[in-house]
């Protein structure tokens, strides 16, 4: 059985007596070691999947169906003080602001010692001295001194590194990075990838890489799930989503991005808008931006099938 | 050909920890000597990291910040010779394309006053004219005519890219700069707004200094490239040129670590060392030295100039130095 399996997870937000869906039907298995890229556009959904699985939802989100097995254990029926267990030494989730994810009153060495005396029985100056080795995990220079600064002190990529630090402190099963390096720079976006890659394995972690660029997933994952309106329209190993994609959503986003060495043509941009979950297309939500879409598309959403052997997409046309 | 645009030196300064009676001790160099010419229906691609002070040089070219040293030229006239006056005219022909589609529209107005707004300021055409003009720039940007009367917040992040660049193009600019013009966007959305810049260069004219830290997009739009770092420029090329052939060791360091959407391409990341030094005390010498994988005791000491090489390259590094 794989580590971590996600089985037809939904998720939404009630609106005017009905529940808009933000998660629906969202199924993926994940194993030791690997790295899992989950791929999509603002409100796809990427996000609050992981959100769900750390039982971590915003105020008014609700999770409405759907299992999250870790090692065989249904994270969603746990009361929230195992939960609790759970976070940081089953699953640990690295944010996307580095800014604001610190408290900016402590130092950074404070804040990953804290992180490890939560979940485990150590004193004072022993999680302190845990800290500084993590720290120096994660590519502090000095980690001794810097252990030190506060958040404000830190560069937005070491700020990023203090964030890691304290989410493998506990030594999770799975890290969950939503876009990590969005925020960042490029050439320490660079950094950060590969300070996580090398510690995925390092420490045998599996990975949930969230992101919305398809280049930092041809890098970093070994298998790539594309989502859209909350629902993933495609999964395969990461060679396979850039040789020989089934989705047209998939194929259109491969056209659409800018690539180096890609020149001066013109891009073709997919029309209309990113959908809105309050106003969903009915059917496959990509059918009114799709150019294959036939009038059968919008009756019911097509089922997750697999097109060849590991390669799984919905749709009715592929 | 003669430039539209021509910055010639510029520098800018800001003061720090000055204030009530007391002197300001040191200064952030934002912009450290900058020069660089755009002909006219050329894109230059201004490419740097955070904080290395390319929209500080983006409105300084616009004359919307004063300079400390230095000068801009539009056409053959210096900006800052110009009166009051003569520079509100000039205005008329210099416009900006803002980042945030959401802070850069003003939510209390509808999208006809907003697009409409510097047509107004200008006092071009009657009131039944510049309505229609809203509504053929509205269509030029492909937004149906019946959006002029809502109001922002009821658009997508994409559409309202689409207003704001309405807006810069409702007094017919031969110059817009964009600053991070596409790099909120979604993907999809992106896409959508770099090919509705390249359409409107090429049936406009227009003249663009394209600034973004995404040097995928900055290739596609681009005709010429220059890489900014801590203040000055480092490189500057044509764009098949510093794609293929980069020559600074920032340069090639900031391409080797964008990731590349080809999983079958092998990662060749070029090292730099530690991270961007302070723009108050920027080192001495090449401000990359530092960092550089590549220095001598000369780029300690030295400032390298930006020298011209052959095919319109130009380097700013005493080890690979333009190629003549």
């Amino acid at each position: 059985m794989a580590l971590l399996e996600v089985q037809d997870l939904a998720m939404g937000f009630p609106l005017d007596g009905r529940l808009v869906r933000a998660v629906d039907g969202v199924s993926f298995a994940l194993e030791r070691g690997r790295v899992l890229g989950l791929v999509g556009e603002s409100g796809s959904g990427k996000s609050m999947t992981a959100l769900c699985l750390m039982r971590l939802l915003p105020p008014a989100g609700r999770i409405v169906g759907g299992r999250v097995l870790l090692g065989g254990r249904d994270l969603l029926a746990l009361p929230e003080r195992e939960m609790r267990a759970v976070r940081g030494a089953g699953l640990a989730m690295v944010f996307q602001e580095p800014m604001t994810a610190l408290n900016p009153v402590l130092t950074v060495g404070r804040q990953v010692a804290e992180a490890v005396a939560l979940h485990q029985p150590v004193g004072r100056r022993a999680a302190w001295q845990r800290a500084v080795t993590l720290l120096g995990e994660v590519g502090f220079p000095d980690p001794e001194r810097h252990a030190r600064d506060y958040p404000h002190q830190l560069s937005g990529g070491m700020r990023q590194r203090a964030l890691i630090a304290i989410a493998i402190s506990c030594e999770p099963l799975v890290l969950i990075a939503d876009e990590p390096t969005t925020a960042l720079d490029v050439t320490i976006q660079a950094e950060i990838l590969d300070l996580l890659e090398a510690l995925r394995a390092r420490r045998g972690m599996a990975m949930l890489l969230i992101t919305h660029d398809l280049g930092v997933v041809a890098e970093h994952a070994d298998e790539v799930a594309i989502m859209y309106g909350g629902r993933i329209v495609e999964h395969a190993p990461t060679t396979e989503i850039f040789d020989r994609p089934f989705h047209p959503y998939t194929q259109a986003l491969l056209r659409s991005m800018p690539a180096l060495g890609g020149g001066h043509d013109r891009l073709e941009a997919i029309p209309g808008q990113v959908p809105d979950l309050r106003r969903l297309p009915s059917g496959c939500a990509f059918h009114d931006r799709c150019p294959r879409a036939i009038a059968e598309c919008s009756l019911a959403p097509p089922p997750l099938e697999e097109k060849a052997p590991g390669h799984r997409a919905a749709c009715i046309r592929a | 050909m003669t430039p539209l645009v021509e910055a010639c030196d510029l520098q800018k300064h800001f003061p720090l920890g000055g204030g009530w009676l007391r002197r300001a001790s040191a200064a952030v160099r934002a912009v450290d000597g900058v020069s660089f010419a755009i002909a006219p229906g050329e894109t230059l691609g201004l490419v740097g990291e955070s904080g290395c002070g390319k929209s500080t040089l983006g409105r300084l070219v616009l004359r919307l910040l004063e300079p400390t040293a230095g000068d801009v030229r539009f056409d053959g006239r210096s900006l800052l010779a110009l009166d009051a006056g003569a520079l509100r005219a000039v205005r008329r022909e210099m416009q900006i394309v803002f980042q945030d589609p959401y802070g850069s529209l003003d939510p209390r107005m509808c999208v006809g006053s907003i697009v409409g707004e510097g047509l107004a300021i200008h006092r071009l055409g009657t009131r039944a004219a510049r309505r229609r003009r809203v509504e053929e720039l509205l269509a030029l940007v492909g937004l149906p005519a019946d959006v002029a009367s809502r109001r922002p917040h009821e658009f997508s992040g994409g559409q309202r890219q689409r207003i704001g660049i309405a807006r810069a193009l409702a007094v017919e600019p031969r110059f817009v700069v964009a600053d991070e013009a596409v790099s909120a966007l979604d993907v999809s959305i992106q896409a959508q707004i770099i090919n509705l810049l390249q359409d409107l260069k090429r049936r406009l004219g227009l003249t663009m200094l394209f600034i973004s830290h995404d040097l995928r997009v900055v290739e596609h739009v681009s005709d010429r490239v220059a890489i900014m770092y801590l203040g000055r420029l480092v490189e500057v090329a044509p764009r098949e040129r510093i794609y293929a052939h980069p020559r600074h060791p920032y340069t090639r360091a900031l391409l080797s670590a964008v990731p590349v959407a080809d999983p079958h391409r092998p990662r060749r990341r070029e090292p730099m060392r530690g991270e961007l030094p302070s723009a108050v005390a920027p080192p001495p010498g090449c401000a990359f030295h530092p960092r550089c994988a590549h220095a001598e005791d000369v780029c300690r000491r030295v400032v390298p100039p930006l020298a011209q090489g052959r095919d319109g390259h130009a380097v700013a590094c005493h080890v690979f130095p333009a190629e003549r």
